[in-house]
């Protein structure tokens, strides 16, 4: 069966490979993932606010106590090979660009155009095949009005862009109240790709401590629908490639994520709870239901299922949610 | 102040004397052996910084540099590596010298080459002193080595490579000095000498030499045998020639530099009229001195000059007549050391001896004397008057220069204003914080000057011996070079004052030349400083008609993103105002040296800095000077009206800034000083403090547990002590606990001792429900009017201490004792001091403490205040250092000799028996005291003994009303880190749990040597970066508590009082009522992790929480009970240790460097916390058998 795929211009043989996460941290986890057959190694996010943070308290916790008593001129080496910031990211990603054969997708997340643009010009100094630009916004600020942090976002795709010749991903939230247009307006600035969607860390309640913690749940299928619903939606209007990330958790994820447009699948949580090989199973299966169902290729799946192409486009907008109300019925 | 000129030549450096010695050292050995002492610990710094850069020697080699657990072990091992053919070198001074005698004696007689630098410092005597002297290297004349003094940063850079050459030549070892921090810490331009010149001055036949004479069994020869009557003697004079041949030889290698260079030594070197009457002899940094103020003396005409000693040992008798003039009538010889009871001090004996064989006809009147001893300043003004004296026609012998001596009468009087005039020179002094970067950004600027000017720059740097909130005073001068000054500035022309807080509590203008520019930093409006400034600073500036300028440097910081960093923002207003350099210049020059400090540091950090820089100058202003003093107030007293007489007089001088004004008479003369002081010096250097809301306060007691410095206390009291006087904010709620009915409870913050820290806020568990951001502990800031909280302070310090005997002994009650440990000048959020709090709230009344030196020792005993105080009765800790090496054997020491006291109060009370009672008598001898209350109880007796006494003239009652105190139980801690418990002083540590005898050891493990600078011990954990180990520790951290368990009769104990603050308690409690020796080894955090120090207490859980440090009781007591010594603590290891290293920079900086290795170091440490863990439960529920 051919599952090839193309993302970002990349062709793929298929459309399975690991979201941003730590599999990848290890160069023994980047080899596994490639011996599952992963498709595309994406790595985990380059923290704009962790890299200037790190960078501003190992300052203060270093710097601060240098030259303040008789005895000791600073309390902590400072060996000249020591580099703070991205240059471990770096560093890491030099070596899993020669040590595997797949696109390696590096990964930036932050919401400024100042030193993260930088950031992704030594990104793709450093090798990596395509950039994934993971921006969180969460809205939280009374005095911005939507249209403006839209617009923050895509003058940020555009300052990248001009700077860096790879091809880009942009990762977006579900949060956005026009995301078609948010959507048309990256297309036009120049994105090679929009992933759907990232997954936020959730606040969580200790209750006896009264604290809020900051937690990541992995995902399940039931995350799935929105991810189907915007991928049927855009894919029928933007022309740049999709990624389906959050909720495939078995092959009839997959196709339905593909059905709906998505060119590629990121795996996380799956991959995170049952291991790499997992890519091989949703490979295979999906093989299989391909064959089981008589196609006679992934293109002819692909998008298949979207606002364009499916029987009843009505469903992915507002409509969907009547239907739902009117097929209804209390129980007697 | 004008521009410069520019310098064309670019081959210099600006160093201090100890990178311009390690610059040296390291390109001339192959193996340096290391250990960690103030003030040379930066050259084995550099060394091993160096070599671990892949530096190489000249000869290409890396030189192999490691580290060994005492300067003894380094003696032994360069001793070794040189018996074995390397060139080899050590670096050391003060107490660390004394511990390589034995060896030296071998490399002398041994005849090895070898040349080692030493840092000059004053020996420990009454008092430790970290600053420099001649006391160490002196007490090494008699070795054998031959010893270099080096008077300058250049020469120091030079005369090591003397040493190193002279060395391989004359086969005798040489011991290289200059002085401690004044030239080892002094900042100032050298030329460098380049790999061609060191390898022209390094004699190859003479290093083939000793790699020939290397012990070899290729061709096998024996040495350090023993040697009887007949033969020792004779061959011990065998030596002879090659001292009588070492001058030549070092005065030719002196040439050979000299044309290489164009610098010329020479063994004696003198300076002066050449028909000089009157010459000062002496070595060090205050020949510089006094060839300053001889070249301006001999100018008007004056007949004078200095003989500078070079070479000290072998002693040329016949170069040191052949450099004198033979003019010369009057001859003073300084000393930098003292030897007391001696005839006079070596130098001038030498002198003396020279001038006696050589029978000369018109022999020169000679007097010595000593100066500058710890730092001691020595000036012009004081060379002048040593001058002035041999001009006498009865000159004072045996004198000193620089203090007042009123009680023996050596001092010669000087003139304090005299100055050597430079008028061409800028001479700028600053007071900063130690945290707002103000002395890194004047190495800076004077590395700036530098390098942009053709000038000569120097910069020396004064701390204060507080480690948090601790004041910085630098000193930088510039101008046309030489610069001689090696003394601080007198006078400046222009001063910066970087925190505002100074002004109301310094004299910070009593340098200001007339004219001076002054630059503050204040946190007001432009309008607003003038009237902020006390009545003695307006007075000054207006007499001295001072320029002033001000900046809210804190505010442009912080807009910056730079909160609390004013370093270089205060910096580019000095090049502003001061022109030393045209302004867009200075600000590159400027830029380009951020970039260059913080490239390590990441772009963000630049960008703050650059975004400081560029916001400055437009916050930079002029200040209008009114014509008259507007002020309403005047400078804070030092210290209350309250305090204490000898605090008034003494103490409080100090503080000001002021000891160089104390006479002799003002000190006791065997370094013994009264205890809590620490009370009457109020730093209030907190911006923020603690600010308790009783409302919801649930009483754990938790934040006055972690609080390093005892600045939040509780006190449950008798309602009933709540009087009229109360202050009305004063805040007290009904006690909670049925162990103390009917008290009323305060939590008290003393604001002017609080540092601020946090630690008791992020403790706090109590928080509003409704608001839960809300907690009972909450961080505020200052007001401006601190009066009332004064008030509250002393009405809750009135108020009655709870009872003792009542009090239970848990975490909350610990804290309702009064803690006889207070205001210390540890670091902010300090892990080690909650500690000695908790112990002196334990046993504070009864408790000898023998203390290791370390941080331990110098916030606990460092001039001019010190934490240990005493209780309402008098009682409380008494404290003592010895040395850093036999801290455990001091203290087992101290335990004798109370045990001897207490032994013949016993015989003494058994004999008196009948004269005290039978009743009286049984109770005393035989009475349990193991409770408070039975202590009390005893205390009782002691006091009904004194009575029975009482007017009895016989030896026996009047030596036991003596002794009668020593009935009472006494309380003996050991007490240090971890450098002395498992490096330097292992094995005495061993030797004293060995004893058997009831000791209590504990160990504030900060798993670094936290006051040298944060240097590997064997207590560093794998994966950790320190110094010395920047790599990232290979290896696992030493089971001290394992090793002590071995023993079986010792408890042992490891705590974490961060993580689990009850098991501390009861480790304490359970250490002291062990008749035995105990150890505890408690977890302490520390600056040298590298993160908040308000997030300890949470690190320490992980710390727990991950096996890396677990915790457990053994007490031996249990065995006999038939049950496990050992009762873990703690569970088993969970989660990950990457987590908990993760938050340290110390971890970190090892990921930074090799991540794949950091990874591997993570599992190491991850498997050896499991094997920990296995071997800990096994033992836990191991039964050993008994006796019967």
């Amino acid at each position: 069966m051919d599952l090839s795929t193309d993302y970002l211009g990349f062709k793929l043989q298929h459309p399975f490979m690991p979201g941003a996460s730590p599999m990848a941290d290890t160069l023994d986890g980047v080899r596994k993932l490639e011996d599952a057959g992963a498709a595309a190694i994406v790595l985990r996010s380059l923290f704009e606010e962790q890299v200037q943070q790190e960078q501003l308290l190992t300052h203060r916790y270093t710097d601060f106590h240098r030259d303040t008593f008789p005895e000791a001129a600073s309390f902590l080496p400072e060996p000249e090979l020591f580099h703070l910031g991205p240059d471990t990211y770096l560093e890491h990603l030099r070596r899993i660009r020669t040590a595997v054969n797949v696109p390696v997708i590096a990964s930036l997340n932050g919401l400024t155009a100042t030193s993260w643009v930088e950031h992704a010009a030594l990104i793709e100094q450093a090798g990596a095949s395509a950039l994934e630009l993971n921006v969180y916004a969460m809205g939280a600020d009374p005095g911005e009005k939507s249209s403006d942090l839209e617009q923050r976002l895509v003058e940020l795709l555009k300052a990248v862009r001009a700077r860096v010749k790879l091809p880009i991903a942009v990762k977006l939230s579900p949060y956005f109240s026009s995301l078609s247009n948010l959507a048309a307006q990256l297309d036009d600035a120049g994105a090679s790709g929009l992933v759907l969607f990232n997954r936020l860390f959730q606040p969580e309640l200790d209750i006896e401590a009264l604290e809020v913690k900051r937690v990541l749940h992995l995902s399940d299928s039931s995350e799935l629908p929105l991810r189907l619903r915007w991928l049927g939606v855009l894919s029928a209007q933007v022309g740049c490639s999709l990624a389906a990330s959050g909720g495939v958790h078995s092959v009839a994820d997959a196709v339905k994520v593909l059905m709906t447009g998505a060119d590629v699948v990121q795996v996380v949580s799956l991959l995170l709870k049952k291991g790499p090989g997992e890519l091989k199973v949703l490979r295979e299966g999906l093989s299989r239901w391909l064959e089981e169902h008589d196609y006679q290729s992934l293109g002819q799946l692909r998008g298949s299922m979207n606002y364009e192409s499916c029987p009843d486009p009505s469903a992915y907008l507002r409509a969907n949610y009547l239907l739902m109300l009117q097929s209804w019925t209390p129980e007697t | 102040m004008q521009a410069v000129a520019r310098m064309s030549s670019t081959e210099t450096l600006m160093v201090d004397g100890n990178e311009a010695v390690a610059h040296v050292a390291h390109r001339l050995t192959e193996t340096i052996a290391i250990y960690p002492i103030t003030p040379s610990s930066t050259m084995a710094e550099l060394a091993d910084e160096w070599s671990s850069q892949g530096r190489t020697n000249i000869w290409g080699g890396i030189p192999n540099v490691v580290q060994l657990q005492s300067e003894a072990g380094a003696a032994g091992t360069v001793h070794g590596a040189l018996q074995a053919g390397a060139l080899t070198t050590t670096f050391t001074a003060s107490q660390g010298l004394l511990l390589m005698i034995p060896n030296l004696y071998k490399l002398a007689g041994e005849l090895t080459p070898f040349a080692m630098h030493v840092a000059a410092r004053t020996l420990a005597t009454h008092a430790l002193s970290i600053f420099g002297d001649h006391s160490d290297v002196m007490a090494c004349r008699q070795i054998g080595t031959a010893l270099l003094a080096s008077g300058s940063v250049q020469e120091a850079h030079d005369l090591a490579a003397v040493a190193h050459a002279a060395t391989l030549q004359c086969r005798l070892p040489f011991m290289h000095f200059f002085d401690g921090f004044r030239t080892s810490h002094e900042v100032a331009r050298i030329e460098v000498l380049s790999d061609e010149v060191l390898h022209a001055l390094m004699d190859a036949k003479a290093e083939a030499a000793q790699r020939a004479r290397a012990l070899n069994p290729d061709h096998p020869v024996l040495r350090g045998t023993a040697q009887n009557p007949d033969t020792f003697f004779q061959a011990r004079e065998a030596c002879s020639p090659f001292y009588a041949a070492c001058p030549d030889k070092v005065q030719a290698v002196m040439n050979q530099l000299g044309a290489l260079t164009g610098r010329q030594y020479r063994l004696f070197d003198y300076v002066g009229h050449p028909e000089a009457e009157r010459v000062i002899i002496i070595m060090g940094s205050g020949a510089e001195v006094t060839h300053e103020l001889v070249d301006a003396l001999v100018a008007k005409g004056e007949k004078l000059g200095v003989l500078k000693v070079r070479l000290f040992r072998p002693w040329k008798a016949e170069a040191f007549l052949a450099a004198l003039p033979k003019s010369v009538k009057a001859l003073a010889v300084l000393d930098r050391t003292k030897e007391p009871g001696s005839i006079g001090e070596p130098l001038y004996m030498d002198v003396l001896s020279t001038f006696a064989e050589a029978g000369l006809a018109n022999a020169p009147r000679i007097i010595g004397g000593r100066y500058g001893l710890s730092s001691k300043e020595f000036n012009g003004g004081m060379v002048k008057a040593v001058f002035e004296e041999l001009g006498k026609a009865k000159p004072k012998n045996h004198f000193t220069i620089g203090i007042v001596d009123d009680v023996s009468h050596s001092s010669l009087d000087w003139d304090s204003k005299f100055e050597v005039a430079h008028p061409q020179r800028v001479q700028a002094v600053f007071y900063g914080l130690g945290a707002d970067g103000t002395v890194g950004a004047n190495k800076n600027t004077i590395k700036i000057i530098g390098d942009e000017t053709k000038h000569a720059a120097q910069g020396y740097f004064v701390y204060d011996s507080k480690k948090s909130g601790a004041m910085t005073i630098s000193h930088l001068r510039f101008g046309p070079g030489p610069i001689r000054s090696s003394y601080l500035v007198q006078s400046a022309n222009f001063v910066g004052v970087h925190q505002f807080q100074f002004v109301d509590r310094l004299d910070v203008l009593s340098l200001a030349a007339p004219g001076a520019v002054v630059l503050i930093n204040a946190p007001y409006a432009k309008e607003a400083v003038w009237d902020r400034l006390p009545r003695e600073m307006q007075a000054q500036i207006l007499e001295k008609k001072l320029q002033v300028y001000v900046i809210d440097a804190s505010a442009v910081a912080r807009e910056a993103g730079m909160a609390g960093r004013i370093n270089s923002v205060m910096q580019t207003c000095f090049f502003a105002i001061s022109g030393v350099l045209p302004r867009d210049e200075a600000i590159a020059c400027i830029k380009h040296s951020i970039e260059k400090t913080y490239k390590k540091k990441g772009a963000e950090v630049i960008a703050r800095n650059f975004a400081a820089v560029d916001a400055t100058l437009a916050n930079l202003h002029q200040l209008p000077i009114p014509g008259t003093v507007t002020s309403q107030h005047d400078r804070i007293p030092v210290v209350s009206k309250k305090a204490p007489d000898f605090v008034q007089r003494v103490t409080a001088v100090m503080m000001a800034n002021q000891g160089d004004l104390l006479p002799v008479s003002a000190f006791p003369p065997d370094g013994t000083w009264p205890t809590g002081t620490s009370k009457w010096e109020k730093r209030d250097i907190a911006a923020e403090v603690p600010v308790w809301d009783e409302k919801i306060c649930i009483q754990c007691n938790k934040c006055a547990f972690v609080c390093p410095h005892a600045a939040i206390r509780s006190k449950a009291y008798p309602t009933g002590a709540l009087d009229s006087a109360k202050p009305s904010a004063f805040k007290s709620i009904p006690y909670k606990g049925p162990e103390l009915p009917g008290m009323a409870y305060t939590i008290q913050v003393s604001t002017e001792d609080c540092t601020g820290c946090r630690l008791c806020v992020e403790i706090c568990p109590a928080k509003d429900k409704a608001n839960p951001k809300h907690k009972s502990l909450e961080m505020t800031t200052r007001a401006e009017n601190r009066a009332p909280e004064k008030e509250e302070l002393d009405y809750f310090l009135a108020l009655p201490e709870a009872d003792r005997t009542k009090v239970r002994l848990e975490v909350k009650g610990t804290q309702l004792l009064e803690p006889l440990f207070e205001y210390s000048g540890a670091c902010a959020g300090c892990g080690e001091t909650p500690y000695l709090k908790l112990l002196t709230q334990l046993y504070g009344d009864r408790l000898l403490i023998a203390n290791a030196t370390g941080c331990t020792s110098i916030y606990g005993g460092n001039l001019p205040t010190t934490p240990y105080s005493k209780n309402l009765d008098g009682r409380g800790p008494a404290w003592a250092n010895s040395l850093f090496e036999d801290n455990a054997e001091f203290g087992y020491g101290l335990r004798l000799g109370v045990d001897a006291l207490h032994d013949r109060a016993l015989r003494l009370l058994t004999k008196l028996g009948p004269v005290v009672g039978e009743v009286l008598t049984k109770a005393l001898l035989e009475a349990d005291q193991s409770t408070e209350a039975l202590l009390a109880e005893q205390r009782a007796r002691v006091v009904a003994l004194r009575s029975v006494l009482k007017g009895r003239t016989d030896s026996d009652s009047m030596i036991l009303s003596e002794l009668a105190d020593y009935l009472v139980k006494k309380s003996v801690w050991i007490v240090g880190g971890d450098g002395w418990a498992y490096d330097i002083g292992f094995g005495g540590v061993d030797h004293v749990l060995a004893s058997g005898r009831n000791v209590n050891l504990l160990v504030l493990d900060t798993e670094v040597y936290s006051n040298t600078g944060g240097q590997a011990s064997k207590a560093t954990p794998i994966g950790a970066s320190a110094k010395f180990a920047a790599a990232g520790k290979a290896g696992g951290k030493k089971d001290l508590g394992m090793i002590a368990m071995a023993y079986g009769n010792v408890y042992v104990a490891r705590v974490a009082s961060g993580a689990k603050d009850a098991q501390t308690v009861k480790a304490f409690l359970e250490a002291e009522s062990y008749d035995g020796p105990s150890l505890i080894i408690a977890y302490s955090h520390c600056i040298a992790h590298g993160y908040d120090m308000a997030k300890g207490p949470e690190q320490q859980k992980r710390a727990v929480d991950s096996g890396v440090w677990p915790l457990y009781r053994h007490d031996p007591r249990r065995i006999e009970k038939g049950e496990p010594a050992l009762q873990l603590d703690s569970g088993p290891p969970k989660g990950s240790i990457a987590e908990y290293m993760h938050e340290e920079a110390r971890f970190r900086i090892t990921d930074n460097l090799d991540p794949e290795r950091y990874k591997r170091l993570v599992k190491q440490a991850q498997l050896s916390a499991q094997q920990h863990y296995a071997t800990y439960e096994q033992l836990s529920k191991l039964v050993l058998p008994k006796l019967p």
